[in-house]
């Protein structure tokens, strides 16, 4: 493989780049200059950052160290899928983490012995980082616009699933509309991504490959098999960390516990 | 008067989480033909213990039984199409006045059961209506078209207590009328098989609607008093 290695002079004049939105900043009064500093200089001190812990465990190439890097960026994931999340009830945390964690390292491992069979340690750095950075990318996306969704219709609409439960209505009937709708949200992004992947852009990975000189047939075969993974991986965890909440709003008398659900910074005053 | 009440409750009691008593420990039991009226301030506890002869609500002690068993779990559902509780506030799914009644049919709880289209017809009749009030959108209909709506719902499950928390607070004297007929209609059907329990605020309509009073006040139930209608 043969491909242009950067030179720091060369990464300088993409940079330079970011003085086009300070300028539309300031011409237009945006105000928006000092979190172009701040988002510029995070983007070279983060990716430098971990640029280098990458480089050591390339090195090291030993399972434990990849398995504690792949927890780390697991925990990350799951306490942003949360923060990203309007309405707060005990148990989120544990419920959110578990989803991602789950989904993600079984869809991950569903590669890395299944897909990728004939790579040499199911460890290799090279396979299993990218692999889970993308299965954890999304599910984190997944995660947090389909319980966003749920924990807020649950809330508004507390009144019509109570009247369903006045009625007969089992809990899972009462609250079936919702958990659909949050499921049907949380999938929407990465299928919306399947029916115009190739069309109008190229993914972040398939890029990758073609300037790292893979063929483009051989980029292919792997964009195509990662998509369906974190397809897999994003409706897993969605679906998870949905239902275990549908679980926590409930009593198994089947009784509503909607005053669980607090907005986040009521939840954080607590 | 039968020896086993429809539902009972035995110590009964809820608490917030600070400790402040909501519910004292209570015991009530409603049998086959009784008409009870609760009344009480508003925050005194009437709405809480109506919502826990409905199971709506988890409570910190006490039991719940239906015909002399305790419920809980999955008896809960089936439970709540025998004792329906009709919230203050109606509130109708998007659709028609009929999609409304059809709904709870399609629960498991009512399997084996159908919608009696000349049932309803028969109490909107009485009600001076026709059969172009089913058709209707429910974005259409008044608050207390809703009520009638919401009420007929409950009724046509052929329940054995029914819950009423201030159905008629926010209507006027017609459609306050309205509703009473139609839960007298149903009561008489029943033949002295079924009880209500209904919260007032008015002495008026307890007078009007049953036989026996209870005063709620800071989350206590008073003894039962006679309330001889019609007197």
């Amino acid at each position: 493989m043969d491909y242009l290695q950067l030179s720091y002079l060369q990464v300088g004049f993409a940079s330079l780049l970011i003085l086009v939105n300070a300028a539309i900043s300031i011409w237009l009064r945006l105000g928006l200059e000092r979190s172009l500093l701040v988002a510029s200089l995070r983007t070279i001190v983060q990716l430098l950052l971990i640029g280098l812990i990458l480089q050591s465990v390339f090195q090291f190439d030993q399972w434990y160290v990849v398995i504690g890097i792949l927890a780390i960026m697991t925990m990350i994931a799951g306490i942003t899928a949360v923060q990203r999340n309007q309405r707060r009830y005990p148990g989120i945390w544990l419920d959110t983490i578990l989803s991602v964690w789950v989904s993600s390292w079984a869809i991950t491992a569903f590669a890395l012995f299944v897909v990728l069979n004939g790579i040499d340690q199911w460890y290799q750095p090279q396979y299993a980082i990218p692999l889970m950075g993308m299965m954890l990318g999304n599910t984190l996306t997944g995660i947090s616009v389909g319980l966003n969704s749920f924990t807020e219709t649950a809330y508004t609409r507390h009144d019509e699933i109570e009247t369903m439960l006045t009625l007969g209505a089992t809990r899972w009937e009462a609250i079936a509309g919702p958990i659909r709708h949050a499921l049907q949200t949380g999938m929407t992004p990465i299928i919306n991504s399947m029916m115009i992947v190739g069309l109008v852009s190229l993914p972040g990975m398939m890029t990758g490959q073609l300037l790292a000189g893979v063929e483009p047939a051989e980029a292919v075969k792997y964009q195509i098999a990662i998509m369906f993974l974190v397809a897999s991986a994003t409706a897993l965890g969605t679906a998870g960390s949905v239902l275990l909440s549908f679980r926590r709003l409930f009593t198994a008398d089947h009784q509503f516990l909607r005053s669980r659900l607090q907005l986040k910074k009521v939840a954080e005053k607590r | 008067m039968n020896a086993t009440p429809i539902i009972g409750i035995e110590d009964l009691s809820r608490r917030t989480s600070d400790g402040e008593i909501l519910l004292a420990p209570t015991r009530l039991d409603v049998f086959p033909g009784d008409r009870l009226a609760i009344v009480g301030k508003s925050g005194s506890g009437k709405t809480l213990l109506l919502r826990s002869l409905a199971a709506l609500d988890p409570v910190q002690s006490g039991e719940l039984r239906f015909l002399g068993q305790t419920v809980h779990g999955n008896q809960v559902p089936p439970y709540r199409t025998d004792v329906v509780y009709l919230p203050q506030r109606p509130v109708l799914f998007e659709g028609t006045v009929e999609s409304n009644l059809q709904l709870p049919f399609q629960l498991k709880s009512n399997a084996g059961r159908n919608y009696d289209r000349q049932k309803i017809m028969k109490w909107l009749e009485t009600l001076g209506r026709d059969a172009s009030f089913l058709s209707k959108n429910h974005e259409n209909l008044s608050g207390g078209e809703m009520q009638i709506v919401a009420l007929l719902r409950a009724i046509q499950l052929d329940p054995q207590v029914l819950l009423l928390d201030e159905p008629t607070a926010a209507l006027d004297e017609g459609l306050t009328a309205s509703v009473e007929q139609l839960v007298d209609c149903w009561f008489e059907a029943a033949k002295q098989q079924a009880a209500l329990v209904w919260i007032t605020h008015s002495m008026n309509q307890a007078e009007r609607i049953c036989d026996t009073l209870y005063r709620v006040d800071a989350g206590r139930l008073s003894p039962p008093e006679p309330n001889p209608r019609g007197e």
